[in-house]
């Protein structure tokens, strides 16, 4: 058997190999294929709800029937347009707020004793341990008009009526910020972690002011992991969902919204086919950045 | 003016923390408040918790969803830790670009994406045999496998990549074979990363929503699923119980296996340096 199966060029460095390369061929790739194949079908009525691209036709011929409409309707109806830039700009603008709460945190858990890291580190990594959404729940019970921030803060007497907060752009942003933070702090510390810090002290004792001895070391030695940290935050908050649904205003625009009541509401499994591959096609450029500095981060801590 | 900076750091951390934990914190207090309003303190009751574990729909849910992830959990090792093991070991093959950039796109790639171009394969191959025929309980695992497989990987690649090469190639030169040299020498040291591959798939099939939304069949519930029905509809104090008891069981959890990991990798590193030291009394041949 054995031998049979090494006469077949099939050995156990290939059997090893294959299982999760067709695993993945079969379960992420192919479906990328079905999708675009559906993005150019029609929708109808019955099982499945779209069109087939190939028909045998009445006179025996094989029927080729590729139907761009989605595309150009997306093309053509400002919504999706809208949603397309807004969801990029939330993504945009979330990532900064990341980057800005995230970066201070990193480096002082980076800087602080090593007895302290391991535990510091620990309760960053806990909330992503609990579930997401309850998490996001946890934020409606804090933004509700009759939520606690409305209580206390009337209950000191700064504000007489309660601010609205929830299903605003602003909740959502708290909402998404919060859930992304973790994926911003991790890469960021263990890049920050390596540092040597004699560069540092040999640029004070040089004269440079710690500011500046950061700006001019620290900080471009931390571009890997600010890269890292910011596309991890970036390309899931493009596509988010969950979070603009429970926390944002009904007429919060994202594009995955979008793409989720195209499928769930309207039934239009082509028109939701063709939004993901829009979305796709935007964000081919950040995943693939994402990936160089995946595969080099994996190569070069191999060394 | 470098003091100046570590308060400026310590006040980030302060903040930092009190923005991650503040949530919590209030659904746990929340949790006991006797009267269903947030405004009142109602006083402390553990009322929810017995209004939780009477509803038996929220009790399937969370008994499907415990099962989906055992399941996810136990594939995503098997096939990430294969994954990892290829990537970090088995240097140049054909195919190796295609693999690790499959690994890493699940990563980041949007949920609603990956969700729904798995749902349109599973109805694109619904009449082929081997093939699930109703949604519910294996399409959902087959898409939480494919999610969380690549956190394993990830795992798993980079245990292994900070871990020496010489004792497997001291192993191999020693004419043990590779599957041997697997089960024996590596498997042990990369167990603390499976464990917690184990633990991070577990959890993410445990809380995933979207995905599950598109993959799962119309009679199949899964407690996330729940939860946003409930919670689209408003603060439910039930909700409020549940959580607590989520965060309490992964809190205890988390810290039980920090501790246990701690110490084996300490034992772990005892005994290298005793090796070293061994090694080093001998005299050099």
């Amino acid at each position: 058997m054995a031998q049979l199966l090494r006469r077949l060029g099939i050995t156990g460095r290939t059997a090893v190999i294959a299982v999760p390369w067709v695993w993945l061929l079969l379960f992420f790739l192919i479906p990328f294929i079905i999708v675009l194949k559906i993005s150019f079908a029609d929708t109808r009525l019955g099982v499945p709800p779209y069109t087939p691209l190939l028909e045998w036709g009445q006179d025996g011929y094989v029927n080729f029937k590729m139907n761009v409409a989605n595309y150009l309707f997306i093309l053509k109806e400002s919504l999706y347009l809208e949603a397309f830039l807004s969801s990029l700009k939330v993504a945009a603008v979330s990532t900064i707020l990341c980057l800005l709460i995230g970066y201070p945190m990193a480096y002082g858990i980076a800087r602080s004793d090593a007895s302290w890291r391991n535990i510091l580190l620990l309760l960053i990594i806990l909330p992503f341990w609990t579930s997401f959404l309850v998490r996001v729940y946890a934020w409606i019970g804090l933004l509700r008009n009759n939520g606690l921030i409305n209580n206390v803060l009337m209950g000191l007497h700064i504000i007489d009526e309660p601010i609205v907060m929830m299903q605003t752009d602003f909740a959502m942003y708290i909402g998404i910020v919060y859930s992304y933070l973790p994926f911003m702090i991790l890469p960021l510390y263990s890049n920050l972690e390596k540092h040597d810090n004699t560069l540092l002290e040999a640029a004070v004792d040089l004269g440079a002011t710690p500011f500046r001895a950061f700006l001019k070391i620290t900080l471009p030695l931390s571009m890997p992991g600010i890269i890292a940290g910011s596309m991890l935050v970036f390309i899931p908050a493009v596509g988010e969902f969950v979070i603009p649904r429970l926390l944002g205003g009904p007429d919060s625009l994202m594009i995955g919204r979008v793409l989720w009541d195209e499928f769930f509401l309207n039934r239009n499994w082509p028109m939701a086919s063709a939004v993901a591959i829009a979305l796709l096609l935007v964000l081919v450029i950040p995943i693939m950045v994402f990936q160089r500095f995946q595969e080099q981060e994996s190569s070069g801590a191999h060394r | 003016m470098n003091q100046r900076r570590s308060f400026f750091l310590l006040t980030m951390l302060v903040l930092g923390f009190a923005f991650l934990y503040i949530p919590i914190l209030s659904v746990i207090a929340y949790s006991f408040n006797e009267s269903r309003l947030v405004t009142v303190w109602g006083g402390f009751s553990t009322k929810w918790y017995a209004e939780l574990f009477n509803d038996h729909q929220m009790l399937s849910g969370v008994w499907l969803s415990l099962r989906v992830a055992t399941v996810t959990a136990t594939g995503a090792v098997i096939i990430g830790t294969l994954a990892g093991l290829v990537l970090a070991r088995f240097g140049k093959f054909r195919g190796r670009t295609t693999l690790a950039g499959m690994v890493t796109a699940p990563l980041v790639m949007p949920e609603v994406i990956t969700g729904l171009s798995l749902l349109l394969l599973f109805v694109a191959f619904a009449d082929f045999p081997l093939v699930p025929d109703q949604r519910g309980f294996s399409t959902i695992a087959i898409a939480h496998v494919t999610l969380t497989m690549s956190y394993v990987t990830v795992v798993v690649q980079s245990r292994l990549s900070t871990m020496d090469e010489s004792l497997e190639e001291a192993a191999m030169d020693l004419g043990a074979r590779p599957s041997k040299v697997f089960l024996v020498i590596t498997l042990p040291i990369i167990a603390p990363a499976i464990v917690s591959g184990w633990l991070l798939a577990f959890t993410l099939s445990l809380d995933d929503l979207v995905i599950t939304s598109f993959t799962a069949g119309p009679s199949t519930n899964t407690l996330p699923m729940m939860i946003f029905s409930k919670v689209r509809l408003g603060v439910t104090p039930e909700i409020n119980a549940l959580a607590t008891l989520m965060v309490s069981v992964v809190a205890v959890f988390v810290v039980v296996a920090g501790i246990l990991m701690a110490r084996q990798e300490k034992a772990r590193q005892r005994d290298a340096q005793m090796a070293a030291a061994t090694a080093g009394a001998l005299p050099p041949s």
